[in-house]
């Protein structure tokens, strides 16, 4: 099984940490221990799924936010210099910008509901989204351009058969790096103020010292990045079959 | 009918502007027969694939006129099939559609250019095949399949770019057979482009030879042997005797011959 060291390290990891919490005698508020970890997980156990469900929410709209903005600026860069040169300095710059300091503003602007959290997961995915996908349309095969053109091919057709195909492994690449991030982005809008969510959920366990709770938490957001992570993946697979099939170098 | 298929008049392009301008080819007249296959032959980088390029209605020249039955084909991409010397094939297609993306892009039903493409697929010893991804092709398999794709293409007039330039010499010798073969089921115009002397001899009815960059017409040669040829052809003395034509001529258009 191709996850077995994966969790062996895991678990012996888990075993230290056990271990020198108990030996060094470290209090639960600085650093609880894996068990204590767990029976808060078995304590507050049936309020996650509510909070999960927010934050995952959030992370799903906003990639597909990301997703769809992201495509569209990379068609435009792609196509026209004018836009690439003025547009791509002011993307690259638009990243310098801290999500922390912008988190609060978007929520005088937007209010306390999904909205701002779901900006804030856009804003930090579509930049590898545009990234890659700029890439990859700039980077398609001119002859097969010509050769669709020999066929009589328009501009829609060419980016069709060819455009098209040619940037969706370089989109789905950027789609994984901002779905790595999307759980993060969210956590980070909610920080700020909202009803439900993991971020929030964390907020509130931090102001209580419940620092067991806190953990519970991470753990959460880890397993749900690698949900969605995984997600993607599926639906790369799915979209660009022709980039998982083992060539043949053998004469047939 | 006296028409010809594909005229070439006083065709020149030069790549680049002013001092560092490159001439590709200078000052080409030639005119092919329609159902006539014509090859031009001459070293790497004499401009071939030039010519092609301005046929295909890909590249607009400096200078001349180039007509595909009768009209000019510059800029005006779509009265030809065009195989250029990469496959090319689209990897985010299975073999059957990449046979049928001319018929698709045309804006042809596409169910019956499929009917169409699975009986060639005999033809063209890829029966089987047709469901598996280019990456999954050897490369005589993927070469055969651009010619299938651009034998689908609905025009007489069909311009094959070193179609066998990247196989070895024993698949190659097939493969040549293999298109005469096939070519003469239809008879279409074919204007081939090689730097393999043997080989335009072979499939042509006659041989265009150009000298080194730029590319100016040097000669031509008929090769007036019945068909369909034999691969022991090749060493017949008739046949040797063209071929010693097409390589004295070959010499002269080198730098310093």
């Amino acid at each position: 099984m191709q996850y077995l060291p994966a969790l062996l390290l895991l678990a012996a990891l888990m075993a230290v940490w056990e271990l020198a919490v108990a030996l060094l005698d470290i209090r639960p508020y600085l650093l609880p221990a894996p068990s204590r970890i767990w029976s808060a997980f078995l304590r507050i156990g049936g309020t996650l799924p509510h909070h999960t469900w927010t934050t995952m929410a959030e992370a799903t709209l906003g990639l597909a936010l990301a997703a769809a903005v992201g495509v569209a600026l990379a068609a435009l860069i792609a196509s026209v210099g004018l836009v690439r040169r003025v547009l791509y300095p002011l993307l690259v710059a638009s990243q310098a910008v801290p999500m922390i300091v912008l988190a609060p503003l978007l929520v005088v602007w937007f209010g306390f509901g999904m909205a701002p959290k779901v900006i804030v997961v856009a804003l930090v995915g579509f930049f590898p989204i545009v990234v890659n996908t700029v890439d990859g349309l700039l980077g398609a095969d001119r002859e097969m351009v010509g050769l669709v053109r020999s066929m009589g091919a328009n501009r829609a057709q060419v980016l069709r058969h060819i455009l098209g195909p040619s940037a969706l492994p370089a989109f789905f690449a950027g789609l994984k790096i901002a779905a790595a991030y999307a759980v993060v982005g969210a956590i980070i809008g909610e920080w700020v103020g909202a009803g439900s969510g993991l971020g929030i959920f964390i907020t509130r366990s931090q102001a209580s010292f419940r620092i067991d709770q806190v953990f519970v938490a991470i753990v959460i957001v880890a397993l749900a990045s690698i949900l969605l992570f995984a997600l993607v993946q599926l639906a790369a697979r799915l979209a660009t079959p022709w980039m998982y099939v083992h060539e043949r170098k053998d004469e047939g | 009918m006296s028409e010809p298929a594909i005229e070439l008049r006083g065709l020149s392009h030069r790549f680049g502007e002013g001092e560092h301008a490159v001439s590709a080819v200078q000052d080409i007249s030639l005119s092919v027969a329609a159902g006539s296959f014509v090859s031009v032959l001459g070293p790497s980088g004499c401009g071939k694939s030039t010519l092609l390029r301005v046929l295909a209605g890909l590249l607009v020249p400096t200078a001349g006129q180039a007509l595909v039955r009768g009209r000019s084909a510059i800029a005006t991409p779509g009265l030809v099939g065009y195989m250029p010397q990469r496959d090319l094939l689209l990897p985010w297609r299975r073999a059957l559609a990449n046979a049928t993306l001319g018929a698709e892009i045309a804006g042809e039903p596409v169910e019956a250019e499929r009917e169409r493409a699975r009986g060639l697929f005999q033809q063209f010893g890829l029966a089987g095949f047709e469901d598996v991804w280019p990456a999954q092709l050897s490369g005589g398999m993927r070469q055969r399949l651009a010619l299938l794709r651009t034998f689908l293409i609905r025009s007489d007039v069909l311009l094959l770019d070193e179609p066998f330039g990247a196989l070895d010499a024993i698949t190659r010798r097939a493969m040549q057979a293999w298109l005469q073969d096939v070519w003469m089921r239809d008879r279409r115009t074919v204007l081939f482009v090689t730097h393999d002397v043997e080989e335009a001899l072979f499939l042509s009815d006659t041989v265009y030879v150009l000298t080194e960059r730029p590319g100016r017409l040097l000669t031509h040669v008929d090769a007036p042997f019945a068909r369909p040829r034999l691969p022991s052809l090749v060493v017949e003395p008739a046949f040797v005797q063209c071929k010693a034509l097409l390589l004295e001529a070959l010499d002269r258009g080198a730098p310093g011959g």
